[in-house]
């Protein structure tokens, strides 16, 4: 038994996200004007085994703010859900 | 003086930094690998560009977790004089001796280029040698270069004198058209509050001989040259001649 965890990385709202700003004009381009604005980030899916799920949150949040976001420039957001093992 | 030029896997100006600082300015090099633990004797310490482990992640992300850069977190909190050049600068972000980020260039595309940078602050360790307004001609070549911090952070660089380069035109203006990449308040490189801390973007080590277009990237090394010898006249220095000639 272990945990899956679905981590997403976005920049921060007021961060400059030009690589939104590009795909947000060419959905404009291909004729979807309703499309305001788009962020793009990162997911990531990170398995853990052998821990609690109150620790393997605890320990999540850790390695987010230690790696796998930059909180200068990025939020994050994680959900955990139980796997078999396997 | 005794530098360190450190190489990550993935660095790609370690080299051409080392032999500016030897060939060109008769410095002592040690090079030292991203797994080395000590930066011992040494007085000033260089991350380089390129591209260290590929870039995973973010720039630098994982360079910053490097067995040597606890070392250099340790040299720097000791007051150790340190360099980042573009790949170098992003690391130290990461790592937190320097405020603020570098994100993906304001026009998605990677810059390989000549720009202008005007000097702000003159009486630092990095730019003595320099004095105020003067403008720089030195290349940039990065993807992701465009400096952002939040307001907090970017009043207190000002209010502390920490922004040594501004992109400008030739003239020292700053202008939209000059901000190659977007950079917040065209910030091209800083310092930590301390002043021992350097990260710039633009490459010195490319611009040390007219062969490449121009001298200009001298000057940064000289200067940490003059502040570690406590010199205040310009250092007598190999020309482009002597060196054609070879050591």
């Amino acid at each position: 038994m272990g945990w899956l965890a679905r981590v997403y990385v976005i920049p921060k709202i007021g961060v400059l996200d030009p690589q939104g700003k590009a795909v947000q004009h060419s959905l404009h381009t291909l004729g979807y004007p309703e499309v305001g604005e788009v962020r793009i980030g990162k997911y990531l899916e990170v398995r853990l085994v052998e821990v609690s799920r109150e620790s393997a949150e605890v320990r999540l949040r850790e390695m987010c703010e230690r790696l796998l976001a930059n909180q200068v420039i990025e939020d994050y957001r994680f959900e955990i859900d139980a796997e078999p093992a396997g | 003086m005794r530098w360190g030029v450190i190489t990550f896997p993935g660095s790609n100006d370690d080299e051409q930094t080392a032999f500016v600082l030897e060939r060109l300015l008769g410095e002592t090099v040690v090079r030292l690998w991203h797994k080395s633990e000590s930066v011992e004797g040494l007085d000033c310490i260089v991350l380089p560009g390129g591209f260290s482990y590929g870039d995973y992640l973010r720039c630098g992300a994982v360079a910053r977790f490097s067995p040597i850069m606890r070392a250099v977190e340790a040299f720097a909190q000791r007051g150790g004089v340190v360099l980042g050049i573009c790949n170098g600068f992003q690391i130290l972000c990461e790592a937190g001796l320097l405020p603020g980020a570098l994100i993906r260039n304001r026009e998605l595309d990677f810059l390989c280029q000549r720009v202008h940078v005007r000097v702000e602050a003159a009486d630092t360790i990095f730019t003595n040698r320099c004095r105020r307004g003067d403008v720089l001609d030195l290349p940039i070549k990065h993807g992701e270069g465009c400096y952002v911090a939040d307001e907090t952070t970017l009043r207190s660089l000002e209010a502390g004198r920490q922004i040594v380069l501004r992109y400008t035109d030739a003239e020292g203006r700053v202008t939209p058209e000059a901000n190659p990449n977007g950079s917040l308040g065209a910030i091209a490189g800083i310092r930590n509050a301390r002043g021992n801390v350097f990260g710039l973007m633009p490459h010195p080590e490319h611009a040390c001989e007219w062969l490449v277009g121009g001298e200009d990237g001298r000057k940064i090394f000289l200067s940490i040259i003059a502040s570690g010898s406590g010199a205040t006249e310009m250092p007598s220095v190999p020309t482009s001649s002597k060196v054609l000639s070879g050591p």
